[in-house]
């Protein structure tokens, strides 16, 4: 069983994040980058699938700067078979435009399955799977904990407020991977070796347009000064006030 | 506990492979989720959390710098990395490591028959076996060439009399790389645990490396069969060449002890408040912080130097010594400055430098101390030799 995987390349989810002076991106310096979490999930699940089926191989395929190599070396060393990178400045294009560029660096790979984590950490736009799938022309289940494959059809679950629905897709198909679908392995260093010796094909993007633009990115503001009350009736009303006139809860 | 961030002043990081850097995170990764959760207990209770035996034979770090069989066969620098980032969780894992790869597996696989090799080393480096490396005795510490564990010839095989001391493993093992004069020359012996006349026995009250095995070896009448003596390995030479590679994981190590002491601290001295503003904002406690950084960078470029070295296969045993000896005496003294820092709270086991401070008193002194390295290098400087 083909299947390819879509990874990002995301700050570390523990990574203070600071805006760039242009104020419309991330600092890059002190960020420790990672395989998006989401991601990680799926390129296990992907092994998973390939070595119950017997046979295949998974391709890990991620558009992003140079660097992104080290992702997708991770990738290579977890078990993936082989990696396509397409080069592309770090931020560049939008969910939109990276969907059109993986669907056409895609082009010629065979896969049966697609997958991909549900959001990346850093945008957490959750968009760039299905839009992948419409490109493609297949189907997309996004948010999936769990997939069965038999012959062209994929049996997958997936959470919905306390219910679990399950749905069968015709194959190929896109599927994007929430938690609980996988736990992902460390790399051992058997095969982080074994990674330096596997292919990983760099080509430039093919640039799409991105119909959405950055204007300005902002950190949250820090949290406002606490406002004490006494315990008494008379703290009781302030609270109630505050709540109702300055704060408009309830 | 917050993050491990690990302080790298020099960028050090571009110096190193892609693998290097991704054997070093994924190790990184394994300590803070598999082995950080687990040692506070450990330590108090005088245990070595053997349940992660297996996982670090999954992981591969066991002896996955020889060049046999699969093995991973990482670089001198990935294995250093290995060994720093097993250290900063505490120096009993990194020394379980050390002398599994370094002291034992190191000498069957050099000196070893290829019997030897196919029964030992696939097993240790999965974890499903543990070995030990029996070189000090209670009276030859700094001088093992005066041991007093003899062999004699019996028949076609051997009987190995003698006792051993402070032999990391020792209770944990199923085989003993125990050195030992026969006719008057040093030779190395495999013993297998249950063989009569061999026994162990833990180490208990100790004020450092408490989640560490550490034991007495006793070999009372032991026979061997001419199988178990490691074919290669005359004189000295054997055991000292074992010393080299686990000296070379130790000066490694015990940068990790720094870097989550020096991590523990400054994270402290910006959160803890007094007269009015966090203590990092004094100078003297700056003054602490600048001097673990420094010293800790150095130390960190002085390995990477001796790991490429050691590939280049130019490596001397006194360039190693002069790197364990260097890391050990700043990693103790950046863990002792750390505890200082951590005021009354680094008392308790909520914080990690006080562990580190006494475990580094026996990595200190373990695997030649501080002053014999000293006179190593002072033999290599002036050609004197101090201690014959």
């Amino acid at each position: 069983m083909d299947v390819v995987v879509l990874v990002k390349r995301v700050p570390d989810t523990e990574t203070k994040v600071r805006v760039a002076a242009d104020g419309k991106s991330v600092d890059p310096s002190g960020v420790q980058w990672i395989m998006a979490p989401y991601d990680e999930i799926a390129v296990e699940k992907a092994l998973q699938l390939r070595d119950a089926a017997g046979g295949g191989a998974v391709t890990v395929v991620s558009a992003g700067p140079a660097e992104t190599s080290k992702e997708l070396r991770t990738a290579l060393a977890m078990g993936a078979d082989k990696a396509l990178l397409l080069v592309a400045p770090q931020g560049a294009g939008d969910a939109a435009a990276t969907a059109k560029a993986l669907a056409d660096g895609l082009k010629g790979v065979p896969f049966d399955l697609v997958l991909c984590g549900k959001q990346a950490t850093d945008d957490d736009d959750a968009a760039v799977g299905p839009m992948v799938a419409a490109h493609l022309g297949v189907p997309c289940v996004a948010f999936v904990t769990s997939i069965e494959v038999a012959g062209r059809t994929a049996t997958v679950k997936r959470e919905i407020d306390g219910e679990v629905e399950v749905l069968e897709v015709d194959l190929p198909a896109v599927l994007t991977a929430q938690k609980g679908l996988a736990e992902p392995r460390l790399p051992g260093l058997k095969g982080i070796m074994a990674a330096k010796k596997k292919p990983l094909e760099e080509r430039p993007l093919a640039a799409a347009p991105s119909p959405t633009e950055t204007r300005a990115l902002s950190l949250p503001p820090g949290r406002a000064a606490c406002v004490k009350v006494p315990a008494t009736a008379e703290g009781a009303r302030q609270l109630l006030k505050a709540l109702r006139e300055e704060r408009g809860v309830l | 506990m917050a993050p491990f961030e690990a302080p790298d002043f020099y960028a050090i990081d571009d110096l190193l492979s892609e693998e290097e850097r991704l054997t070093r995170d994924t190790v990184r990764s394994w300590v803070t989720d598999r082995f950080m959760p687990l040692i506070e207990e450990a330590y108090r209770e005088g245990r070595f959390p053997r349940a992660l035996i297996p996982e670090m034979g999954e992981l591969g770090v066991l002896g996955g710098n020889l060049d046999y069989g699969d093995f991973p066969r990482m670089s001198s620098v990935a294995y250093g990395l290995v060994m720093q980032e097993l250290e900063r969780g505490d120096s009993g894992l990194r020394s379980f490591v050390s002398v599994q790869g370094a002291l034992v597996m190191y000498p069957i696989w050099r000196y070893g028959s290829d019997e030897q090799k196919a029964r030992w080393l696939p097993a240790m480096h999965a974890g499903k076996a543990v070995g030990c490396f029996g070189l000090t005795e209670p009276d030859h510490g700094s001088d093992p060439g005066g041991m007093e564990t003899k062999a004699v010839r019996d028949g076609s095989g051997f009987v190995l009399n003698g006792a051993k001391m402070w032999i990391t493993n020792g209770d944990l093992c199923d085989v003993a790389v125990v050195w030992g004069k026969l006719d008057g020359v040093v030779r190395g012996f495999l013993v297998e645990r249950g063989t009569k006349g061999f026994s162990t026995r833990e180490q208990k009250r100790k004020h450092s490396l408490r989640a560490s095995v550490t034991s007495e070896l006793v070999l009372q009448d032991v026979h061997l069969p001419a199988s178990a003596m490691l074919p290669l390995a005359q004189g000295l030479g054997g055991p000292l060449s074992c010393l080299t590679q686990a000296r070379y994981g130790i000066a490694w190590g015990v940068v990790g002890s720094a870097m989550a002491v020096y991590d523990e601290v400054r994270t402290y001295g910006a959160t803890r408040v007094q007269f009015g503003k966090p203590i990092a904002g004094f100078q003297l406690y700056q003054a602490k912080l600048a001097t673990m950084l420094t010293e800790i960078t150095k130390a960190q470029l002085m390995n990477l130097r001796l790991g490429r070295l050691k590939d280049a296969g130019k490596m001397t045993p006194q360039q190693v010594s002069m790197a364990k000896r260097n890391a050990c005496h700043w990693a103790l003294e950046i863990a002792r400055i750390g505890r200082d820092m951590l005021g009354a709270n680094g008392i308790t086991d909520e914080y990690q430098t006080m562990r580190h401070m006494c475990n580094l008193e026996s990595v200190k002194t373990y695997e030649g101390t501080h002053d014999i390295h000293t006179l190593i290098l002072g033999h290599a400087i002036t050609g004197l030799d101090a201690f014959r």
